[in-house]
Formats: C-alpha cells, structure tokens, sequence
C-alpha cells in the first residue's frame, strides 16, 4: 500500500510540472499585462522601467524559471493590478469558495446517492424513468441559465432570496443571512452534478445486482430489505467514492461562472476579474492551485479505491 | 398449445434476429426507446430550421426592422431586442451558429483524440507514456478554468472558440481509444495481420479503427452536448462567439442587465430553452446509441 501511493505521487509530480510548463507558455502568448498599462498619458520611458521592474525584458524560460523558484520559497507572486501578494489574495478567497463546494458536493450526493439507488432497485418502472429524466435535464440545463430562472422567480417575482453576494451589505452577516444567499448558488451547482452522479450510481448498482454474490445471498432467502442494504449498499461505496473524486475539478470549475452570475466573493470571482485584466501571477497561482487539487483528487480516489476495493490490485 | 405456438414464435424471432443485419440490430434496439426516437425528430426538426434559417426567417438576423425591446406580437413571434432586432431570426441564426460550433469541436476533438489514442495504444512504450503524461494534464487542469483562460488569452471569436474547445476535449476520447487498441491488439486477427506482414496504416485504419467506431461515436455525442453547454457559457460571459453574430449564448448575455431579466423574459427564456431542448436531444440519443451499439446487449 505505502509503495502504491509513494509510486503514484513520483506519478504526479511530473505532470505537476508540466502542467505549470504549459500553463506558463499559454499565458506568455496572450500578450503582455503591460498593454493595458499603455496610454496616451504613459510614457515610453515608464513603460520599459515597468518591464524591467516586473522581470519582464528577460527570457520566457527565465522567467520561468524565477518565477519557480520563488514558489519554492513560498512565494507566489504578486498581483499585477493591486500589488497584494497572490498567495494572500487567494486564501482570503478561499473561505467563501470551499463553503459553496463542500455544500453543494454534499447536496448533490444526498440527492444522487438515493435517487440512483433507488432507481436501479427500480429499474424499468416509472420511478426509474422519471429519476432517469431528471438526471438528464440536470446535466442538460446550462448552470447560467438555471441561475437566471432561479432569480427571475425566487428573486425578482417572489422577493424570498437575495441574489448576489454572501451578506446582505449594511449588516453583520450571521448564520441564517449567509445561508439565504447560498440557497440559489449551492441548487444550481449541486443540481449539474447530481445529472451525471445519478447515471453512475445506477449503471454501478445494476452491476453490483448482477453479481453472484447477491444472487447467493438472495437465494438463502434472508429477504429482500436486507439483500439490498447489507450486500448491495456496502458495495455500492465503491462508486460512490469514484464520483466524489469525479466531482472536485468539475465544482472548481462550475464555481467560476457560479460565483460570476451571484457575485459570490470566491475564487472564481476573483479568477474572472485577474482574467479579463491579464493579471497572470494570479491566473497562474489559481491554475496551480487547481491543478493540485485535482491531482490530490485523484489521488486520494485511487487510494480509497484501493482501501474500499479489496480485489483491486496494486501495482 | 399456447406454449408451443410461443416457442415457435420464439424461433421465428431467433430467425429474424439472426438474419438481421450489423444496422437493423441497432437500428431495432435503438428505436426501443421512445425518447430517444422523440429526441431524434427534435434534432432533425432544429437542426432543419437551423440550416434553412435563411428560407424560414421573416428578417436578416442583423438587421433592425422593428421597435427597441417591443414585446411578442404577430408581426414579431418573440419581440425584438435591445436594438429592434427580430428575436425569432436571430433565435434562428443562433441555432446554427451553436450547432456549427459544437460539431466542429466534437470532429475536431475526436480526430485529435483517436489519432493520439491509436499512436499511444499501439505503439505503447515512450510514446504512450508522453501522450498520456500529456493527457493527465489536459485532464488535471479544471476543464471550464482552462477554456476560460485560453478564450480569454486568443481573441474571442467563432473559430477560436471551435479550436479552443476542440483541443480541450480530446483527452476522454484518448484514454478510450488507447484502452480499446490495447484490448484488440491481443486479439487473433490483429496478430495475424502482423505475421500476415500488413503496412501499419492498413493495420491501424483498416483494421482497427472500424472495430473501435461504436464506443467513439457514443463518446462524441456528449462531447457535442458538452461543447454545446460550453459554447453557450462562454458567450454568456462575453468570451465567446461576439455580437452582432447571434448565438444561442451570447443572446442570454443581455439576461445580466436587471431591465432585460425582469421586464423582457422574451429576450433570453426562449435562448436557455433552446439550449436546454437540444443538449437534452443528444444526450438521450447519445444514451439509446449506448445501449444500441452494446455487443453485450440483445
């Protein structure tokens, strides 16, 4: 086991690498953050000092290379547009981001785990089609879209919820003020994941039904509530585990344009605005950022894979 | 008797099934499901309008013919917008702008990933271990973050929003190709190739690819749903396809101005719908084609 993870993060650690390659090479085609420093009020001479003051005159792959070092040290950066240091900048947004993911994720498996279940155990029924049905639409219906709809009628015709921010502005906050903002958001993200988690969850328990196994148990005629909860759920982890792993780099994404249609003070919100103002340290601190995430994703998934799998072989 | 008369009609249908061909097999289980088959004459039906937008639309897309943001009425089936631009024509020369987009990212993405796939799962050793390097970090990177940034980057337009995402797409068909090579590799007809001395682009086109089709077609339909999905966010957020060119998207972009989402839900519900209707199309076609095209299935 020790050896499997120690292999598997050697595994990760190039791709890690090549991914901030990349990442680093994308950014420097776009196009210099100096452009938007230019203007008919700023000097040739001011622009060039800045260059040489942002490292800029240098080599791409010195920059590169500058830029690698100091997160070594454990220094990010900093900010282009607002001179704060990008590490700084992103755990004060990382709060609100992590509260909306983790809710959501949570919501979207309450949702998923039950209905997919249900739907297999059911399979070919009404129940089932319908369960089917709405998964369908979930995944279909753009999350920008079912954001606008939310707003249009909890919002602008009902009045009930609040539709941008995390506290309404002028107050404290408070438990309850945070949780009304987040109603439309967490809805909207976990709805998009719970579309796809419930086809999973159903095809991996209709396998796990078909299984010997149950066949045996099913036949020593222990009944079938407890066929279903003793043999069939405890196997069904597996899959359960496979979707939470899926669903991390999704949420990261999902969130920007999330947070962007509800102002949501997060990650994302603060993504959007260092993209649209080529605030590269920035982009390249939440690209990084991400990239770990989704790799420790991985690996953990494959970890408890392993742990809740005991067929699965490791080498 | 009756059991007798059942199991003869059981033969009869063996027979039928037996002698079917590669296509009425699909063609038979697939039209077993009934919203798939509905999904398919909504495709056909869209997509006809879509490409006969030019026939069937009352005005020029672009051009202004009516009051600003007047209401529907029967000179105008859905209102015009901000500009007194009629909503259904545009609404129509946005499907196909949606639907272009979308598939020229799917062929894009497909051909990318089945090249790649075929190269790593057939040659294997170094090659397969850069391009599936490669491929974990297309993966790693959070799919919606790097379109973004790339649109962001590359100057927002039609065809760099179907390159954009047509080199985000690529890696799920990759991984899936390079499975299937490596499982048919080991097959007996493969290896007698081999020994048989056959060129490599006969082996790798002729021989494998066909035997590979069905997974990737199923594959492809979503990678048009999601490319479609996409599409419609980024142009929503201003990076993607730009006016005065309408697409299903960017027609819900002016949904953000508090005027247009609360006083003229003629300008963008019409939009998400349509987005909503066709993505759900071909995810359910894309699901019957699954079941279809399953050697496992009867």
């Amino acid at each position: 086991m020790g050896k499997y993870i120690v292999k598997r993060i050697l595994i990760a650690i190039p791709v890690l690498i090549g991914i901030t390659i990349i990442d680093y090479a994308i950014m420097c085609m776009a196009g210099s953050p100096l452009e938007m420093l230019q203007g008919p009020r700023v000097s040739e001479a001011a622009v060039e000092a800045k260059k040489i003051a942002l490292g800029l005159d240098k080599p791409f792959y010195v920059q590169y290379f500058v830029w690698l070092g100091q997160l070594l040290h454990g220094n990010m950066g900093y900010s282009i547009k607002s001179y704060q240091p990008v590490s700084e900048m992103i755990s004060s947004h990382l709060g609100p981001t992590l509260l909306l993911m983790g809710v959501s994720l949570l919501v979207s498996l309450l949702m998923a785990v039950p209905a997919g279940i249900y739907s297999a155990i059911h399979q070919y029924t009404k129940g089932d089609y319908a369960v089917v049905t709405f998964s369908f639409l979930g995944s279909s219906i753009p999350g920008f879209f079912l954001s606008l709809l939310l707003i249009y009628i909890f919002t602008v015709k009902l009045g009930w919820l609040p539709s941008s921010g995390m506290t309404t502005l002028g107050t404290g906050g408070g438990f309850l003020d945070v949780l009304k903002h987040m109603i439309m958001p967490v809805i909207v993200l976990s709805t998009s994941m719970a579309g796809s988690n419930i086809r999973y969850i159903r095809s991996a328990v209709l396998e796990i039904l078909q299984q010997d196994y149950l066949r045996t148990a099913r036949a020593k005629g222990i009944g079938h509530f407890k066929v279903i909860n003793k043999h069939a759920l405890r196997n069904a982890l597996v899959p359960i585990v496979t979707v939470i792993g899926m669903e991390i780099p999704v949420l990261f994404g999902g969130a920007v344009i999330i947070e962007q249609v509800f102002s949501w003070p997060g990650l994302g919100l603060m993504t959007m605005s260092a993209i649209t103002s080529r605030d590269y340290p920035v982009i390249m601190g939440v690209c990084l950022l991400s990239a770990v995430v989704v790799l420790a994703a991985n690996l953990i998934t494959d970890i408890l894979y392993a742990l809740v799998d005991p067929t699965i072989q490791l080498d | 008797m009756g059991k007798v008369k059942q199991t003869e009609q059981n033969v009869k249908i063996n027979k039928d099934i037996a002698s079917e061909s590669y296509f009425q097999t699909v063609f038979r289980r697939f039209r077993r499901h009934k919203l798939a088959l509905i999904s398919m004459i909504v495709v056909i039906v869209l997509g006809g309008a879509a490409l006969l937008a030019p026939i069937i639309a009352p005005y020029e897309p672009d051009a202004i013919v009516g009051p600003f943001s007047g209401a529907p009425s029967r000179e105008f089936w859905l209102g015009t917008d901000q500009i007194g631009r009629d909503v259904f024509s545009r609404l129509l020369y946005a499907m196909r702008i949606s639907l272009l987009v979308g598939i020229m990212a799917t062929l894009i993405s497909t051909v990318v990933g089945v090249v790649l796939g075929l190269i790593a799962g057939y040659f294997g050793g170094v090659a397969d271990m850069i391009i599936m390097r490669f491929t974990d970090m297309v993966m790693s990177f959070p799919y919606i973050l790097l379109v973004l940034v790339a649109a962001a980057i590359f100057k927002p337009g039609l065809w760099n929003i179907i390159l954009i995402l047509g080199f985000v797409d690529w890696p799920g068909i990759a991984r899936l190709v390079r499975g299937n090579v490596l499982n048919l590799r080991e097959t007996n007809f493969i290896k007698g190739n081999i020994v048989a001395g056959m060129p490599l682009r006969h082996i790798l086109f002729s021989e494998i690819l066909p035997n590979t089709v069905a997974p990737i077609l199923v594959y492809a339909t979503s990678v048009l749903a999601l490319s479609m999905l996409d599409e419609a966010a980024l142009s929503f957020l201003g990076l993607g396809v730009q006016p005065p060119t309408a697409s299903l998207g960017n027609m819900l972009n002016g949904a953000q101005s508090l005027t247009v989402l609360t006083k003229q839900p003629w300008l963008w519900i019409p939009a998400g719908l349509l987005i909503v209707i066709l993505v759900m199309a071909i995810n359910f076609i894309g699901d019957a084609l699954r079941d279809a095209l399953d050697p496992n299935s009867r």
